[in-house]
């Protein structure tokens, strides 16, 4: 690989040339044959090229950044100095990006450790086990750390790469050295990783908040060193083993190097002493200037770059981003470690001298790399662009440029504005999917109904306690959530619940923050509109802002930010295997639906008639999907992989060939091949690409050495490599569609479980299928659906860039630079449903090419008017004809019931002959729908299509829409019209049953109060609550000055006339008793047992029959449920008047005629109960009075009635002389 | 009336050992005489009813019921007329209505030598002319008349307060043109929770989003508003949103702390209630 570059110094060989070489495309016209001769002879070498190039960039980078953040490189390539092997496979360290799963690691590790930290992972031949930082390192905890440990609790500074098993490769130098050379490391196990770039991020900030992905913590320790036990470094990482090995390993690659070249036809150099790399931690954080005047090689650098920035474009990085970020961390670097002067003094073109040897040198090299990439950097978000075109390096250096960018920035709307998630909405509950017809039992609906309830309680109890310190998801809600998991007996409970939870998810980690809520057709948030809670939402933006950044660098893990965490962390503490299956099925389900939504199509004959607005809603709308794919994705592999993640290291060689064997034959868990093929046949890669890039980052070790995820990711690299940004032109994929590829395809080659040398191996392979994204038809890629914010959004480490530039400015750590915080601008709660396609024959592909030449938009007016209409149709038949069926089922009913007397049947037989009788009314349903939709689709199409849609195109459209309608409707009616007529009836006749079981004559007719009643009149609490003191007055005990006015009950009666009459807030319980007190007053009244306040404490007879009077009046005319009258004859009333002395019997008498005469009770009635008050022991005399009274109540009875009235009100009273007799 | 917490103690403190009799009420009332008369009795009913449940078990060990049994034998003997069993309830600082169920329970139990069925008791409380003993009748009826916190009475009170004010909240509703569904059509519907009302188009009062009312008849103290939240308002905004309840005869101020999570309180019916406008274009 050196021999590529020299020659490309020596000017051997055109840049272009090179890299066309590189890319393997076919050799240009202009090639002149002693260029094709020389990159002939290098053949083998090709694929090496890039490796070596990225990691010889970093390794001379190492000298001169020792402030900046560190630049991982996944770039195997070691062996790029080794020409004469040219076969071996691409190996060699990429800073590490911290694993996802890592676990903490044992003291007894300690000694790898360090190499597993610095060195990152390590892919290379041999097999894993033989590898340094296999086993302990890696994941080796006690055990008790749950695989996911590390997402939530990124470790501190980077993380032990993890090896993976490769079969062994006899070529590879550091696995098999040569007989003779230094074993690597002791035990000769350890194998760091020289390709790091030992640039940590300024000083505070590895102190305060250390890296945890690709972290590549500096190599300390100086070559001569000794292995020292203690950690000496200033990172406090406990390097020292490692470091020894490094340098051992370093001296040996360099002694192998030096073999080479001297066999190679290159030129050799003396190899030289690489500067020591100690980072300064005392200096100070100034900025040496920067001076285009003193750039030591600037040919060398121009060439470098451009071959370097070449490569970029032709996408042969793995990550276009990572490689901006490097170039950036050069642009601000703040001062450099001195070189000793031998390395400064040899060739200047050679490779061997150092590439960067000051500043300046480093400077040049990034402004003249970012000349060349001036067309992305134009595509960053204002921000980035400002702070670039601000810098004054950069000024100095290129004045051209700084005025392009100047320029790109004036010219940009690309506003990426951070928003904030919105605290929790819960999920409401919809009757057509919650209710108790969709539960299999009553048991089951109710306990769903708790499990809706715990779930709630749970997350606000996360939301109010997940950032406290020492708070433990698992400690604090484990033991809930599987206690409510466990009550999920029934499968139909499980999709109820997963319904929920998918529900929760999409509504709480994508609904908006902001505006952009009104998407889908989905009526827009009021929340928003109101703009309430801004308050609130304005504290926990302050909290945020406040709180550190959770950016792990510019390639961080897959994580599970804010809220996401807590469904991840509750599907870890629900353990529950049925929950997981039936969350891959619905996620799976929805991510194929939401796939295959048609989205809208940019068509060049709709754009003049739509205008910018409708533009807007696409691209929010797509970005609703877009988000909504990825979240839905990102856990379906988090669940589809996490039986198969676990905290210990990569299988074996051996135990990975069996895993192997069985993984293969388990079908994937959605069959993303396939759906990845239709994306990109359809022009749709920019929506299922990146979901399918969330879906794969959860991917275990083993599953790229499946065939068929291999497949994907082979499809998926050469889709990156086709994304070439400087293509431009008719049906190429939009600009930020490419960048939003490359972005996120850049990330996933990024992860760990990605084989490292996957990107670099694969294009030897022979494609899957072709990639074609010439779009030749117009498909979803070529519409500029995605913006900066979306980009952003998908991408925030992206948002690294701005924040290497901000801290440059502010001359501090990146802590001050802005944040990119998870946008997520959309909401997305239901996407409208699709119609299926149902219709089939002639008439449906008559239909399919009418919409065909016909804007897409009238299409989805069609199917949304039809799907909508045919909706309401089965609504207005639920609410009329069955509503009708119902009410004549009651009626039915009460004929039954008045026919079998009050018992009635069996409910489940009247039921069979309620229905027998009016199901077949059903039949009216299909006749009514289809006139439903006849008359109401139309006007709907009428009104959404365009005022100048052609009358003929008018017409077919609302015939289709009927058409669709109708057939909606009577589908679903007929199928189940049957049914939802017996349910209802049932219901109603269950209801009915209930309701007249108890109190059968409380649900007779009532009487509500008239029209002129304006319900004032006092409530029946007050009266029932002044009815009860008056009761317990005299019932006793009371204090000697207690007692009622003859006045107070007087307008107590009054009062109770004035309640009765006014029905308003009168319900049958309260009447009841009311009716009951009256009754209990009255014989308190006949009993003479009313405590009066004024002497002589007792009512004048007159007082109590006007009393009397006033009650049988409301009695007869102002209560409207029963009386119960007969207690007035009960033992314990008639009781009463036996503890009177003397005893007087008329007001009873009175009573009971009266009773009589308004026809209250009848004399039979009486009579029976006056001959059961015999039966009722009594003490002394009673008995004998009790019966003279019922001889003379009898003996009145054959009178004729006025006449003893008139005896009645003139004569004295008889019971008194009774009494007194 | 919202009541701070210390005042709400202050009340509180004052109803310690006070049995729920008229002349209870009439003191308190005396006491405070700047707090309403309903919410005074809505505090005394639920501290009240605090100290039941916290004392319900020793009054239900089988010698405790033994011994109310022979006190109330003994006493009764001695003076059927005497108001033996609620004097016994409040000595022993219990309700009159449970004791009266208590020592109801123990003679059915004795005549008929089995327990008698919940049912039977119920219906010899709502009407005490039913028990079979006319002395024990009329103490049973003296404890429920006498007792204000328990009964079938004062269940029926409650109820009916709890009704008259989902009666006048419906009235409100209407007279301010708000479009609601009530407890009854959202149980045809198939709901599982029901607040009384839920607006079919959501408001803001002091602008917070409301989607649906609970109207509670009472006070609300910490003990209930508690158990409120975890059995009915969190549920409500578990499946409707943010909401409104209205405690009627006030609740302690400091518990109106959810109001951004979603649950406003307060002691009335608001009056700044914005809706959503419709726009003309």
């Amino acid at each position: 690989m050196a021999a590529v570059l020299e020659s490309l110094l020596r000017e051997e060989v055109s840049v272009v040339a090179a890299v066309r070489w590189v890319a393997r495309r076919p050799q240009g016209l202009e090639e002149s044959p002693g260029e094709a001769a020389a990159l002939r002879a290098l053949q083998p070498l090709r694929k090496d090229f890039v490796p070596f190039l990225l990691n010889f960039l970093r390794e001379q980078s190492g000298r001169v950044l020792p402030q900046g953040p560190p630049t991982p490189a996944k770039a195997p390539g070691a062996a790029a100095a080794l020409p004469g092997r040219p076969e071996g496979p691409a190996r060699g360290g990429r800073g590490a990006r911290s694993q996802l799963f890592p676990a903490p690691e044992p003291p007894a590790a300690a000694t790898e450790a360090p190499l597993a930290r610095r060195g990152g992972r390590r892919r290379g031949a041999g097999p894993g086990r033989e590898r340094g930082g296999r086993g302990a390192p890696e994941d080796g905890s006690g055990g008790d750390s749950p695989p996911w440990a590390g997402a939530r609790r990124p470790r501190g500074a980077g993380s032990p790469g993890r090896a993976l098993s490769d079969p062994p490769n006899l070529s590879n130098l550091e696995e098999f050295p040569p007989v003779g050379s230094v074993p690597p490391g002791p035990a000769g196990r350890t194998k760091p990783s020289r390709r790091i770039n030992p640039t940590p991020v300024s000083e505070e900030r590895s102190l305060s908040k250390p890296k945890t992905c690709f972290t590549s913590p500096p190599i300390s320790c100086v070559p001569s060193s000794q292995p020292s036990a203690l950690d000496t470094s200033p990172w406090g990482l406990g390097l020292p083993p490692g470091c020894r090995s490094l340098q051992e390993e370093r001296a040996m690659l360099r002694k192998e190097r030096s073999k080479q070249l001297q066999q190679s036809p290159t030129p050799t150099c003396p190899t030289p002493e690489l500067g020591p790399l100690i980072p300064s931690r005392t200096g100070s954080l100034a900025a040496e200037a920067a001076d285009p005047a003193r750039v030591s090689s600037r040919k060398r650098l121009e060439v470098v770059a451009l071959v370097y920035s070449s490569c970029i474009a032709e996408n042969l990085v793995p990550n276009l981003f990572l490689e901006l970020f490097f170039v950036l961390q050069l642009l601000t670097v703040r001062r450099m470690v001195a070189a000793k002067d031998s390395d400064l003094e040899p060739s200047q073109d050679s490779l061997e001298s150092p590439l960067f040897q000051s500043i300046h040198d480093c400077v040049f090299f990034a402004v003249q790399v970012l000349e060349h990439q001036f067309q992305v950097l134009s595509y960053l978000d204002k921000g980035t662009l400002k702070l670039l075109a601000e810098n004054e390096r950069l000024m100095c250096f290129s004045p051209a440029l700084q005025g392009r960018l100047r320029a790109a920035y004036e010219g940009s709307v690309a506003k990426v504005s951070p928003t904030m998630t919105p605290s929790a909405q819960a999920v409401s509950f919809q009757p057509e999917t919650d209710n108790r017809a969709n539960f299999s039992s009553d048991r089951a609906f109710h306990t769903f109904k708790k499990q809706r309830d715990v779930f709630y309680e749970v997350l606000r109890e996360w939301e109010d306690r997940h950032e406290e310190p020492g708070w433990d998801f698992e400690k604090g809600l484990g033991s809930r959530i599987r206690a409510m998991m466990s009550q999920l007996s029934a499968a139909c409970s499980h999709s109820h619940f997963v319904r929920l939870f998918q529900k929760q998810l999409l509504q709480m980690c994508q609904s908006p923050g902001g505006a952009a809520s009104s998407v889908l057709g989905e009526a827009p948030d009021v929340l928003n509109m109101l703009g309430a809670d801004k308050l609130g939402r304005l504290r926990r933006l302050q909290e945020r802002l406040a709180a550190p950044p959770s950016s792990g660098g510019p390639c961080p893990p897959p994580t599970f930010p804010g809220c996401q965490g807590f469904f991840k962390d509750f599907i870890l503490s629900a353990s529950s295997f049925q929950f997981n299956q039936h969350l891959m099925d619905s996620l799976s389900l929805k991510i194929q639906e939401l796939n295959g939504l048609p989205l809208p199509q940019h068509e060049p004959g709709d754009e003049d008639g739509e205008s910018d607005v409708d533009w807007q809603g696409e691209r929010r709308q797509f970005a609703a999907v877009l988000l909504s794919l990825r979240l839905l994705a990102k856990f379906l592999g988090f669940v589809a992989f996490l039986p198969y993640r676990g905290p210990e290291p990569p299988p074996s060689r051996e135990l990975q060939d069996s895993i192997v064997a069985l993984r293969s034959q388990v079908p994937p868990v959605l069959d993303v091949r396939a759906l990845l093929q239709q994306g990109l046949q359809a022009h749709r890669a920019v929506l299922t690409v990146p979901w399918l890039v969330e879906f794969l980052s959860f991917a275990d070790h083993i599953v790229p050495l499946l065939d068929y995820y291999r497949s994907v990711f082979t499809v998926l690299l050469r889709l990156y490599r086709s994304l070439v940004l400087s293509q431009e032109g008719e049906g190429e994929m939009c600009f930020l569609n490419k960048l939003l590829l490359l972005a996120v395809l850049g990330w996933l080659f990024q992860i760990p479980t990605v084989p490292e040398d996957f990107f670099f191996l694969e294009e030897c392979q022979v494609d899957a299928f072709e990639v074609d994204t010439a779009a030749s038809e117009h498909g979803l890629d070529s519409v500029p659906v995605v913006d900066q914010q979306l980009l952003y959004t998908c991408c925030p480490y992206i948002g690294e860039l701005r924040k290497l530039l901000a801290s440059w400015v502010s001359g501090s750590s990146g802590r001050s630079g802005g944040f990119v915080r998870k946008i997520t601008p959309t909401t997305t709660t239901s996407l409208g449903a699709q119609l299926p396609p149902s219709s089939q024959g002639l008439q449906a592909q008559l239909a399919q090419a009418f919409f065909h030449n016909q804007p897409p938009s009238l299409r989805r007016t069609v199917e949304f008017v039809a799907e909508r209409i045919g909706s309401n149709c089965v609504k207005h038949i639920k609410a009329t004809l069955v509503a009708d069926l119902v009410r004549q089922a009651e009626s039915l009913l009460q004929e039954y019931r008045v026919a079998q007397g009050q018992e009635g049947g069996d409910p489940a037989q009247l039921l069979e002959i309620l229905c027998s009788q009016l199901c077949p009314s059903g039949a009216h349903a299909l006749a009514q729908g289809r006139e439903f939709c006849q008359r109401k689709s139309p006007g709907a199409v009428r009104a959404l299509l365009p005022e100048e849609t052609p009358a003929a195109v008018l017409s077919s459209a609302e015939s289709i829409a009927v058409g669709l309608a109708t057939e909606k409707a009577c589908a679903w009616l007929s199928a189940n019209i049957t049914a939802l007529i017996r349910r209802e009836v049932k219901a109603a006749v269950s209801r009915t049953l209930r309701a007249q079981g108890p109190e059968p004559a409380a649900r007779g007719e009532r009487r509500g109060c008239s029209r002129a009643c304006e319900h004032h009149a006092p409530l029946p609490s007050h009266l029932i609550s002044e009815i009860k003191d008056v009761l317990s007055l005299a019932v006793g005990p009371r204090d000697p000055d207690e007692g009622v006015s003859p006045e107070h009950l007087e307008q107590l009666l009054g009062q109770l006339r004035q309640t009765l009459r006014c029905r308003q807030f009168l319900c049958p319980p309260a009447e009841q008793h009311l009716a009951k007190c009256s009754v209990e007053l009255a014989s308190l009244l006949v009993a003479d047992q009313i405590p009066i306040l004024a002497a002589p404490h007792r009512l004048e007879r007159g007082q109590a029959r006007r009393l009397l009077l006033m009650l049988l009046s409301l009695w007869k005319e102002d209560f409207q449920g029963p009386i119960p009258l007969q207690l007035l004859l009960s033992p314990r009333n008639v009781g009463l008047l036996a503890d009177t002395r003397p005893r007087e019997w008329d007001l009873l008498l009175f009573l009971l005629r009266e009773l009589v005469e308004k026809g209250l009770m009848d004399r039979m009635e009486i009579e029976t109960c006056l001959g059961s008050l015999h039966e009722t022991p009594w003490p002394g005399d009673f008995p004998e009075e009790l019966a003279t009274l019922s001889r003379l109540f009898l003996a009145e009875l054959h009178l004729p009635e006025p006449q003893l009235r008139a005896c009645e009100l003139v004569q004295p009273s008889r019971g008194t002389v009774l009494a007194q007799s | 009336m919202i009541l701070t917490k210390a005042q709400y103690d202050e009340i509180a403190q004052c109803l310690i050992s006070v049995p729920p009799t008229r002349q209870s009420l009439r003191k308190l009332k005396q006491r405070f005489p700047s707090q309403s008369q309903a919410t005074l009795l809505s505090i005394f009913s639920q501290e009240y009813q605090k100290h039941i449940k916290r004392t319900h078990s020793k009054h239900h060990t089988s010698e405790a019921i033994e011994s109310y049994y022979q006190r109330y034998l003994d006493g009764v003997v001695k003076n059927g007329a005497a108001p033996v069993l609620l004097e016994l309830a409040n000595e022993v600082e219990y309700a009159p209505s449970l004791m009266a169920r208590i020592v109801l329970e123990r003679y059915l139990q004795e005549r008929d030598e089995t327990p008698p069925s919940k049912s039977v008791i119920n219906s010899m409380l709502r009407d005490p002319s039913q028990i079979p003993d006319g002395v024990l009748a009329n103490q049973v009826y003296q404890c429920i008349v006498n007792d204000c916190c328990y009964g079938p009475l004062v269940d029926c009170i409650k109820h009916a307060i709890g009704h008259e004010h989902e009666v006048l909240l419906r009235d409100l509703l209407l007279e301010k043109n708000l479009s609601f569904l009530d407890e009854d059509q959202l149980r045809a519907k198939g709901y599982d929770k029901t607040p009384d009302f839920i607006l079919q188009v959501p408001v803001a009062v002091e602008g917070h989003i409301i989607h649906w009312i609970e109207s509670k008849a009472s006070f609300g103290d910490e003990c209930s508003h508690h158990a409120y939240l975890h059995d009915q308002f969190w549920s409500y905004w578990n499946r409707f949103g943010p909401g409104l309840v209205i405690y009627w005869y006030g609740f302690i101020q400091e518990l109106d702390c959810n109001r951004e999570r979603g649950i406003l309180l307060k002691a009335c019916f608001p009056t700044d209630i914005v809706t959503l406008c419709h726009s003309t274009a």
